[in-house]
């Protein structure tokens, strides 16, 4: 549901459905709405029954890259020769996303289930939930349904009193945009810099403390449960559009609309509907310019493109941006796009986690180029320099924390180029020497 | 016997072992492909992007480092895309970099100097932004921190964590504004902690040993072998108007790997002494004066040949193992033995590589003059030589010696003369190791030779052939009078 607005006849709440209802919280009002029931029948079944259920479900990553989650746990070795581990990426600090928040604020157990399920499947020994540090609320409310679970027998040693020892704990990140990054992750989780590794190998092979590991998002986990409850056909059928993106979304929608919030639908669902029916549309008087569909770190759409955009991982592509995270970033006729992108590029260099050089330097140059020609001291030659050394920072690094930067920066200039060639030359700058 | 991957680098086909990276096995068919943060001897990071190469089938470049050979494999390192992604690092890398070679005292063997000419562009884009600024960084007792010229290669972070294993460096900060820090309350003084400065690859960690001393170029090379301990870690003597002026490791993975202790870094200004001798001198009267070699070789010979007992001998295991030889083969004439003492001091282990350290023998040949047949009974030695018809000595200084020995009846062969040996009937001027070739035993029984570096001062000669020398003098003497 729209929380913190009434749900909308359009939405398919199936994450969001106890959004804003406070009793869902605790582990009694979560039973009551049936919680912990899909767990139960998980660990009543064998583990390659579980992945079978997750995989024939279709469900895939929601962090970002949307990488099927079944096939993920599939990698992990049938045989346990080292202890397996579950990381729980809850570091969500992609600009425009707040759903992982609202997920863990009101349905902390909804979170705590689909970790124990999975954690169950991988035979995982430990379950960290990452959770950004930032996130004081939702780190309370988890701790607080972590101990309800573990004092309830859901967790522990005779988790739901069906022998497999389930463990979940909590791991407060300390700030820093890349540890979302999976790799990083794990490195901040074994205590040290959050810097991407370099892959191969894959976390499924050597991952926390050089252990197999799974790492997946908030929403996919969360997912989970109802996928086992009513079955992966299930969930397989909400699909509005292509096969392969299945299941419900949740759209953190965010910017100059009317009605900021979660909304959660079907895959496939049209981004206009999203926002002119669910979101409740532009300010008065104002019209869209452009969306940023799935996080800051994928190319903008024109309000041209995104009037027939489908919602969901290959309606995306086919636009060429990317469903990213789902947090949608909607900018009207008043905003500034020059001004937008430099803001994004300037959380990009001030995140980059200096080990490649292109990510290090070129984001922080590519800052000060935008600046510059806000400033009105830009050249035109600067637009060039902007796109080569964009293209310079895409694919060449270890993680894609510099691809990011240069995605809305490229977009931007591709498609907003009069805004930024009005900017040259504005203001007086002094001959170079 | 490992499997044998074949591919093509370049053009070139190529047969290296199952695990070796591109960038390995490009240089076995000699193309060095650029790289910073790579080391042989560390863990590969990756994060440098130097490296970028074309494999054919892979859709974007791939850092040779950390890509391993794959059968079949096509690698294109000077491709447009390739040589485009590495330019690209090369821009980013050089616009915050201050550009004050002129003052630097890595110009000369900077890779960031070498590859920029290699393959840069020919002018930046950076305009007329403001650089990065951060301010010389003391991080011990012979390293400075030059952070506005870092690359953040990390190689100096991963040596102290991996190689050293004592991590007191740490990449701080993030973004553009990252440099390398150092952990609270520490410093940079473990033993081996100078190699972060031959492992930079730009003037970022600079030696204050070498601070502003010389420019690279004006150097003569020698390859050498440490005279610091019985390790026998190879090393470079590095001369300019015959006078050492650096050392540095040089690779060997028997032995040392890359690496050298800071106490064999440091310690070659002996090698530059001035108060060398300079000139055979022989006795006359109560002074010593200077006389040429076959006068003084005929003198010693006269005296040793006339004695009536037995010779001892005491030598120095920093000698070469041909003097050791020599020494040994002319006291033999007489059944004549001989000990030596070594100097002690605390060991000091590189923790992350087997069977090396700075060792407690503090002298290069302690083997080589066992091999020869010398003793470790000094005290037992210092005693016969007391009594001795003649007493050789090689190089030993000779003190904490409680009274001076044998006057009259002392050959001393050595590089300068000590207070204990200004009796002796005649003193042989001897090279020091940098200016003679010759080879040291270490203590795994490793011979090794080094070259000679410079000349030696006035008339010294080696050694070895000053004991050559005064044995076949010696021997003419036994057959005229035979």
């Amino acid at each position: 549901m729209g929380y913190p607005h009434p749900p909308h006849p359009k939405e398919t709440p199936v994450l969001s459905r106890h959004f804003g209802d406070a009793d869902a919280r605790g582990y009694d009002g979560w039973v009551r709405r049936g919680g912990y029931a899909a767990l139960e029948k998980a660990l009543g079944m064998p583990r390659e029954q579980v992945v079978e259920e997750v995989k024939a479900s279709g469900l895939r990553g929601r962090g970002g890259a949307g990488f099927p989650a079944g096939v993920k746990w599939s990698f992990m070795p049938k045989q346990r020769t080292k202890p397996h581990y579950l990381c729980c990426n809850a570091d969500e600090s992609e600009p425009g996303t707040f759903k992982d928040r609202e997920i863990m604020r009101w349905t902390p157990h909804q979170l705590i289930e689909g970790c124990a399920i999975a954690a169950y499947a991988i035979q995982a020994e430990q379950t960290f939930i990452y959770i950004r540090g930032e996130f004081t609320e939702c780190i309370a409310v988890m701790q607080r349904a972590l101990d309800e679970a573990y004092a309830k027998g859901v967790l522990g040693a005779n988790a739901m009193g069906k022998g497999a020892r389930i463990d979940v704990m909590i791991h407060r990140g300390a700030g820093a945009y890349i540890c979302g990054e999976e790799t990083a992750l794990m490195n901040s989780i074994e205590g040290k810099r959050g810097n991407p590794r370099i892959r191969p190998p894959f976390p499924a092979a050597v991952g926390v403390f050089g252990c197999p590991t799974t790492i997946n998002n908030v929403e996919t986990l969360s997912s989970v449960p109802h996928i086992i409850e009513k079955g992966g056909a299930w969930y397989k059928g909400l699909c509005l559009s292509n096969p392969k993106s299945t299941g419900t979304k949740l759209f953190s929608i965010c910017g100059t609309v009317a009605k900021p919030g979660n909304y959660e639908v079907t895959m496939g669902f049209p981004l206009k509907e999203l926002l002119f029916d669910l979101a409740g549309g532009m300010r008065p008087g104002r019209t869209l310019k452009a969306v940023i569909p799935g996080g800051s770190s994928v190319p903008i759409l024109t309000a041209a493109e995104a009037e027939d955009t489908v919602l969901d991982y290959e309606g995306c592509v086919a636009k060429g941006t990317m469903l990213g995270s789902g947090g949608m970033i909607v900018l009207d006729d008043s905003v500034d796009m020059v001004y937008q992108v430099m803001r994004l590029a300037r959380f990009y260099a001030h995140e980059s986690c200096a080990q490649c050089t292109q990510c290090r330097e070129g984001t922080a140059w590519t800052v000060k180029i935008l600046q510059r020609l806000l400033g009105g001291q830009g050249e035109a030659a600067d637009l060039d320099l902007l796109l080569d050394l964009s293209e310079q920072m895409t694919g060449r690094t270890i993680c894609v924390l510099s691809d990011s930067c240069a995605a809305p920066v490229v977009s931007a200039i591709r498609k907003f180029r009069p805004e930024f060639e009005a900017y040259l030359g504005s203001g007086k700058r002094k001959a170079r020497a | 016997m490992t499997d044998l991957v074949k591919l093509t680098i370049e053009g070139r086909e190529v047969e290296v072992p199952a695990g070796t990276s591109v960038l390995e096995a490009a240089k076995q068919t000699g193309v060095l492909i650029p790289h910073y943060c790579y080391h042989p001897g560390l863990p590969v990071a990756g994060s440098c992007r130097m490296c970028l190469v074309d494999v054919e089938k892979s859709p974007k470049p791939v850092p040779s480092c950390a890509t391993p050979v794959a059968p079949g494999m096509v690698v294109h390192v000077s491709s447009e895309q390739a040589k485009a992604a590495r330019q690209a690092v090369l821009e980013f890398l050089l616009i915050n970099h201050p550009l004050d070679c002129p003052i630097c005292d890595k110009a000369g063997e900077c890779t960031l100097q070498d590859y920029t000419f290699q393959e840069g562009r020919e002018a930046g884009r950076y305009a007329d932004y403001a650089k990065r600024y951060n301010p010389v960084e003391d991080f011990g007792p012979d390293v400075l921190y030059v952070p506005n010229r870092c690359v953040l290669c990390t190689r100096c972070v991963r040596f102290m964590e991996d190689v050293a294993r004592e991590p007191t460096l740490n990449v701080s900060e993030r973004g553009d504004r990252a440099r390398i820090g150092i952990f609270e309350g520490r410093q940079l003084d473990h033993p081996w902690a100078g190699n972060v400065v031959d492992l930079c690859p730009v003037g970022s960690l600079l030696s204050k040993d070498f601070l502003n001393k010389a420019r690279v170029w004006d150097f003569d090379k020698t390859a050498s072998v440490c005279p610091g301990c019985t390790q026998g870690c190879n090393v470079v003597l590095e001369t300019r108007e015959n006078a050492v002026v650096r050392v540095r490791p040089r690779p060997n993975p028997e032995v040392n790997r890359f690496w050298m202790c800071d106490e064999g870094r440091l310690n070659y200004g002996w090698l530059n002494r001035s108060d060398r001798v300079e000139a055979p001198l022989v006795r006359r009267g109560d002074r010593l004066v200077p006389a040429g070699w076959e006068e003084a070789l005929e003198r010693a010979a006269e005296l040793m040949g006339a004695s009536e007992g037995a010779w001892v001998g005491l030598v120095s295991p920093g000698a070469s193992c041909e003097a050791l030889e020599a020494a040994s083969a002319l006291l033999a004439l007489r059944g004549g033995t001989g000990a030596f003492r070594v100097r002690e001091g605390p060991e000091a282990p590189l923790a992350g590589v087997p069977d090396l350290a700075l060792r407690k023998e503090r002298a290069p040949n302690v083997n080589g003059a066992l091999t020869a047949g010398f003793t470790r009974d000094w005290s037992g030695a210092v005693e016969r030589a007391r009594a001795a018809a003649v007493l050789l000595v090689l190089d030993e200084d000779l003190v904490d010696l409680a009274a001076p020995l044998t006057p009259g009846r002392l050959v001393y062969v050595g590089t300068v003369l000590p207070e204990a040996a200004r009796g002796a009937a005649v003193v042989l001027p001897s090279a020091n190791m940098s200016e003679e070739e010759g080879s040291f035993e270490n203590l795994r029984g490793l011979r090794q030779p080094y070259q000679q570096a410079k000349s030696p001062p006035g008339m010294a000669r080696p050694a070895a052939w000053i004991l050559a020398e005064l044995k076949r003098a010696l021997a003419a003497r036994v057959g005229a009078r035979a």
